[in-house]
């Protein structure tokens, strides 16, 4: 509970979930240039964790590492339980263990990719399709109420080039849902976007959270990060800062450098 | 054939179908031209496809052989390609033969030309797919690896589309390369269109007829061609807005 007599927007009643996703002393380099320095972090289910940090703090980086998008050069990450196997310099050791955990992480990126060859219905289906092996009509079915609830129900037989960039960002969510995955990351999702279009983008991953997803978002939208997140991490040069509740970071935050952070993002 | 002395026959005559028109010698080699283009441009996007992925995803031996390939193939003039290919590659063959103890075969001709222009259409494919595939949108390649799929699954299904409407324009050109470098296979003494060509009108000396007739069956190849390849741009560009906006 947090003892700042600030109200929780979402209180965080996971503590005795299993944990979803759990990454400990996570480093990453690039060549010489060392980007993540022993960074952890425990998604339990229903948690959604906010990574929040200036340009070129290693948000991104962390969150790719979580699929293996980067390889780590060292560190742990467990996913549903499962320990992935990696190499002693990081590397995964068992391709098709990574393919099989990357179908439980329904991954949304800042520039949406969907596939631009495909329409909208056929972006949601090919992974159940063509992956998963589910019946076509099935995945045909299950992808039109997806598109119903980001509401784009009169959108499936366009091509993603054709729409607005809050469409593609629906779309390429719900794409990610149509895995049925056990937990979305997402990486700045709304930052590719003109101001107009941030809300409806925003209110579809609210809506999400509210009905217990497992999620981590990496963010530039403070404010939507306190009214969502179960849980806060600010990263800074790779390192974790400091991390807690949404109310005690946003609200009375401890680090110097946090103060600076919040003030400069407004 | 009891056929009167050419320069009696009219043009219409000579290009015609009857006993004394070359006609069907002309189709013939038409024919033979096409197939041999259409052989060795398939084949040729079979080496075209691989020297590409192992160009950008091999090990460093497969990406190696694919350079020296490319290189090669681009720095010498096709013509001399042609003759090393069709001379050097019977024989090494054969001495491979030999040296496992088997009988030497003769390789029919259209295989050799085939084979011969295919090597050459292969390096020139492997470049214009090679680029193809490196201007496919890195997102999309990693949205498809984010969400499970398997390398080969990746190529399939999302690199090879993708990479088409990158690839028609530059592929058309080399079809159309196909459909002429057959002409080159006329010093080997294969008889496509320009061997026949040369025949007829070596045989008869009504070069000012055969000739034109030969540039006009090959422009309209090339005519055929160019509005094929149009619609398979337009096709394989259907998700993408137009850029004229
Ligand atoms: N593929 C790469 N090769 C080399 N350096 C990289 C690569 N990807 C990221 N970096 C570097 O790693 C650091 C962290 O990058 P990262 O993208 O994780 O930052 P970020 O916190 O997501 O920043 P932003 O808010 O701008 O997205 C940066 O210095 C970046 O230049
Ligand atoms: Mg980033």
């Amino acid at each position: 509970m947090p003892d700042q007599g600030i109200t929780a927007a979402r209180q965080p009643n996971t503590a005795s979930q299993p944990i979803a996703i759990r990454v400990s002393g996570l480093r990453k380099s690039f060549g010489s240039h060392e980007v993540l320095k022993g960074v952890s972090l425990t998604a339990r289910e229903g948690d959604v964790v906010a990574i929040i940090g200036g340009s070129g703090s290693g948000k991104s980086t962390m969150l790719r590492c979580v699929n293996f998008l980067e390889t780590p050069s060292g560190g742990d990450i467990e996913i549903g339980g499962e320990m992935v196997a990696m190499r002693p310099d990081g590397s995964p050791a068992d391709r098709r263990q990574i393919e099989r955990l990357r179908q439980s992480l329904g991954m949304v990126f800042q520039n949406f990719n969907l596939w631009t060859h495909k329409t909208v219905l056929e972006n949601l289906i090919e992974v159940p399709v063509h992956v998963l092996k589910i019946p076509k009509p099935e995945a045909e079915a299950q992808a039109r109420k997806l598109l119903a609830r980001v509401g784009l129900a009169e959108k499936e037989g366009a091509f993603p080039a054709f729409m607005s960039g809050g469409q593609q960002q629906r779309a390429a969510i719900a794409r990610a849902l149509a895995m049925n995955p056990k937990a979305m990351l997402f990486d700045e999702p709304t930052s590719a976007l003109d101001p107009e279009l941030v809300g409806e983008v925003l209110q579809v991953i609210k809506g999400l959270a509210d009905e217990g997803r497992t999620m981590i978002l990496v963010t530039h939208e403070m404010k939507f990060a306190r009214e969502v997140a179960t849980h806060v991490i600010y990263l800074h040069n790779g390192v974790i800062e400091e991390e807690g509740p949404p109310d005690a970071l946003f609200g009375a935050p401890k680090s110097d450098r946090l103060k600076q952070f919040l003030k400069t993002v407004g | 054939m009891a056929c009167p002395p050419p320069s009696q026959l009219t043009s219409f005559e000579l290009l015609g179908f009857g006993d004394c028109g070359w006609g069907a010698t002309l189709l013939w080699g038409l024919g033979n031209s096409l197939l041999i283009a259409a052989g060795a441009y398939a084949l040729g996007f079979l080496i075209g496809i691989g020297g590409a992925f192992g160009k950008l995803y091999g090990g460093p031996i497969l990406r190696d052989v694919a350079a020296i390939y490319t290189t090669l193939v681009r720095a010498v003039p096709e013509l001399v390609l042609i003759l090393i290919l069709y001379y050097a590659v019977p024989g090494l063959l054969n001495e491979v033969m030999v040296a496992l103890g088997q009988e030497r075969i003769i390789l029919p001709q259209f295989i050799t030309g085939v084979v011969v222009l295919a090597f050459v259409q292969g390096a020139y494919q492997t470049e214009v797919l090679r680029g193809a595939i490196l201007a496919v949108p890195h997102g999309q390649i990693e949205a498809a690896r984010a969400m499970g799929m398997s390398p080969l699954l990746v190529a399939r299904r999302i690199i090879l589309p993708l990479m088409t409407s990158n690839a028609v324009p530059g592929l058309g050109n080399l079809w159309l390369n196909a459909t002429k470098d057959t002409a080159l296979l006329a010093v080997i003494g294969f008889s496509e269109l320009t061997k026949a060509t040369y025949q007829a009108s070596a045989t008869t000396k009504a070069f000012f007829t055969f000739y034109p007739a030969a540039m006009l069956m090959y422009l309209l190849v090339s005519m055929v061609s160019i509005y094929l390849f149009s619609r398979l741009e337009k096709w394989a560009r259907r998700g993408q807005r137009d850029v004229r906006g």
